[in-house]
């Protein structure tokens, strides 16, 4: 198991290293920060001046490496835009998105297992077949008109729940939560449920299909047989035979929670990172861009590392296969 | 066959299996009849497709929808199963009635450890704690002899092999000591040289509890030498039961007869195997009148235009117009 975690670490650590490239190459190919960074009113020499403090002089390699270097220090550079840090930019948005992803994924897990479960077992009733048609909405529907569709009918009809921004939020030093105000939770509601109904929609039609297929077993028929608790037999037996595949879908949509909060983050003016990254676009700021870049790909290597460990914690056939020629 | 004093473990009455289907409603276990005495061994034999695991399943209450009792009735030591709710059913299950599978490699559930799916069982059906339940969980592995029982009661079902794990299952039928095992072609799927082993298991564990078996097979083997009496199923209907040595080896049913000519062991003697001409009719087109008669050697008109009454012919019974030939 400790060759496999390693092989996977080494897996994941090439990925990152093409990630980085990628990254790095906007700034040789993307837009012409100096344009935007000065006015029209420049000279030669503040050109010259801010390409120097830039590292924009350097030859390429150079540049990658130092990029690399930073990196790995967490140290992107300079904002273009905002002439800070990149990684204090970044470190203040980013409790906003992991507190809007965090919600929206267990929102996701606990509603999509159970509602999966519950249209496994009751295949036939009505009250399965109502949400599973109601699903299909869910997984067909854009992110962007979810949000406003909630927007319209909570915020602007009903007036209960905010239709932008994070409400009031508490310092905790290194992280500003708004899970502690009853401003911040209310504004969190329709954003998190905006950006995990797909998720749970595509997790639920998972646990379904699986939880089907489990059911199906000989050693379902056997616990049945055995005389067992439906209880048991469903969530016991069944429902721990369905996770595997369950997680590996689940883990892969982590990532794509955060990934996809940039639009989100747009719809509800959500202060994250994903809403800086659409800003940093629009002013071609490089450094914001690739930093975004490498943190969302280090959260999907990680998250997938974890989901690998997790198979071992799960399935114990796995365990003996270590030595083997197992992937 | 004579009325026994004793009263049956399991009685089988009139028992019609039906599922409705887009064909029409089909009868997979058509009006059967048997008893199981205590600590006796019926077996179960019939062309693949003849009612066998249908006849097991709607036994323990476990028919899969649209399959379902239509008429009949099941009684366990004196006591109706067969119209019982879910819940009580599902009590009788396990701790009345224990149930082999076919397949030990898909019988277990792979993720748990074999120690936990026993307690569980013991848990559930006896009123033990804990503590004494995974004692009785070690005895029990003992008992199907599984080595090391008391080390191995954390191990997962793939790190048994598929005899050992064809033990632990009997283990798991058995450890709430019900009156009663179905055990569907417990050896089918095991190493010829394991099959005897675990056949022998199964029947010195019952003997010793008193335990009640009905032995679905394909094995004539087995039969012989295990079971006290066979039943013999023919497209859902019973064909002929009765105590084991008669029906092997002078059967009165012309189906049966035809049966042990092609079986090896009961031919034993005669120069070669012959086979009955034909194939077993599907559940959608069933012939008229006796359901054998398109196969059968002594069929006449009555057989094609009446169903076979089942009457008393060799010490048990036999469902047939012409039983060893004369009319009855
Ligand atoms: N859902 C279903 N729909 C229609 N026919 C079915 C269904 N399930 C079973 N049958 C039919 O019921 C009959 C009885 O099946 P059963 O499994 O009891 O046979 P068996 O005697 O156990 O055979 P085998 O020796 O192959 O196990 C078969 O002809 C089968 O085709
Ligand atoms: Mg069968």
């Amino acid at each position: 198991m400790l060759a496999f975690a390693i092989r996977r670490a080494f897996q994941s650590f090439i990925v990152l290293l093409v990630v980085g490239l990628v990254a790095f190459s906007m700034f040789n190919f993307v837009g012409d920060p100096i344009d935007n960074m000065l006015g029209q009113e420049r000279t030669d020499a503040d050109i010259e001046r801010l390409r120097t403090q830039l590292g924009l002089d350097q030859p390429f390699p150079v540049q990658y490496y130092r990029f690399l270097e930073g990196a790995v220090q967490g140290n992107f550079g300079i904002s273009y835009r905002q002439g800070r840090p990149v990684s204090e930019v970044i470190s203040e948005r980013l409790p906003a998105t992991l507190e809007l992803a965090f919600v929206s994924a267990v929102l996701a897990i606990i509603f999509g297992v159970a509602l999966g479960v519950f249209t496994a077992i009751r295949r036939n009733g009505w009250a399965a077949n109502t949400i599973m048609t109601l699903s299909l909405i869910g997984v067909s529907l854009p992110t962007f008109l979810i949000g406003i569709l909630l927007i319209y009918l909570f915020a602007v009809e009903l007036g209960w729940l905010p239709s932008f921004g994070r409400g009031d939020v508490v310092d905790l030093g290194w992280w500003r939560t708004g899970l502690l105000t009853q401003s911040g939770l209310k504004a969190l509601i329709l954003p998190a449920i905006t950006l995990g109904l797909y998720q749970m929609t595509l997790i639920m039609r998972l646990v379904r299909s699986e939880m089907l297929e489990v059911l199906r077993q000989d050693y379902i028929r056997f616990a049945r047989a055995r005389g067992l608790k439906d209880k048991s037999v469903y969530f016991r037996h069944a429902l721990k035979n369905t996770l595997v595949p369950v997680i590996t879908v689940t883990g892969m949509q982590l990532g794509a929670i955060i990934a996809f909060a940039i639009i989100t983050e747009t719809v509800f003016q959500w202060p994250g990172v994903g809403l800086l990254f659409i800003n940093a676009i629009r002013f071609v700021d490089i450094p914001v861009m690739a930093a975004y870049l490498m943190l969302i790909s280090v959260m999907f290597v990680s998250i997938n590392l974890i989901v690998d460990l997790l198979y071992f914690a799960i399935d114990p056939r796995l365990r003996i296969e270590k030595s083997g020629s197992g992937k | 066959m004579a009325k026994t004093v004793k009263k049956p473990v399991l009685s089988v009455k009139n028992l019609s299996v039906e599922i409705p289907t887009r064909q029409g409603i089909l009868t997979p276990v058509d009006q059967l009849s048997f008893d199981i005495e205590q600590g006796k061994i019926l077996g179960v034999v019939g062309e693949s497709g003849a009612g066998k695991s249908m006849t097991g399943n709607a036994v323990i209450g476990l028919l899969d929808p649209p399959a379902h009792i239509s008429g009949g009735e099941i009684r366990l030591k004196g006591k109706r199963i067969d119209n019982l709710e879910r819940e009580a059913l599902r009590k009788v299950r396990g701790k009345e009635i224990g149930m082999v599978f076919q397949d030990p490699l898909t019988s277990l559930n792979p993720l748990l450890p074999i120690g936990e799916q026993l307690t569980e069982t013991i848990l559930e059906h006896l009123p033990v704690n804990k503590n004494e339940a995974q004692e009785r969980a070690i005895a029990a592995l003992e008992e199907v002899g599984i080595p090391a029982a008391a080390q191995r009661i954390n191990s997962y079902p793939h790190e048994f092999s598929g005899g050992m794990r064809q033990r632990v299952v009997i283990a798991l039928a058995l450890c709430a000591e019900p009156s009663l095992v179905i055990a569907d072609e417990p050896t089918t799927a095991l190493d010829v040289s394991v099959q005897a082993q675990i056949i022998a298991l199964l029947k010195r564990l019952c003997r010793e509890r008193g335990t009640a078996i009905m032995l679905i097979t394909h094995d004539m083997g087995v039969i012989a030498e295990t079971a006290d009496e066979v039943a013999v199923m023919y497209a859902g209907r019973l064909a002929e039961l009765g105590p084991v040595r008669n029906v092997l080896t002078s059967p009165t049913h012309p189906y049966t007869q035809g049966l042990m000519a092609s079986t090896p062991l009961a031919a034993k003697g005669k120069k070669r195997l012959s086979q009955i001409p034909g194939a077993m009719p599907r559940l959608t087109d069933l012939p008229f009148g006796c359901a054998f008669h398109p196969r059968c050697p002594i069929a006449k008109d009555k057989c094609r235009s009446d169903p076979a009454p089942t009457i008393e012919a060799g010490g048990g019974k036999a469902a047939c117009w012409y039983v060893n030939g004369e009319k009855s």
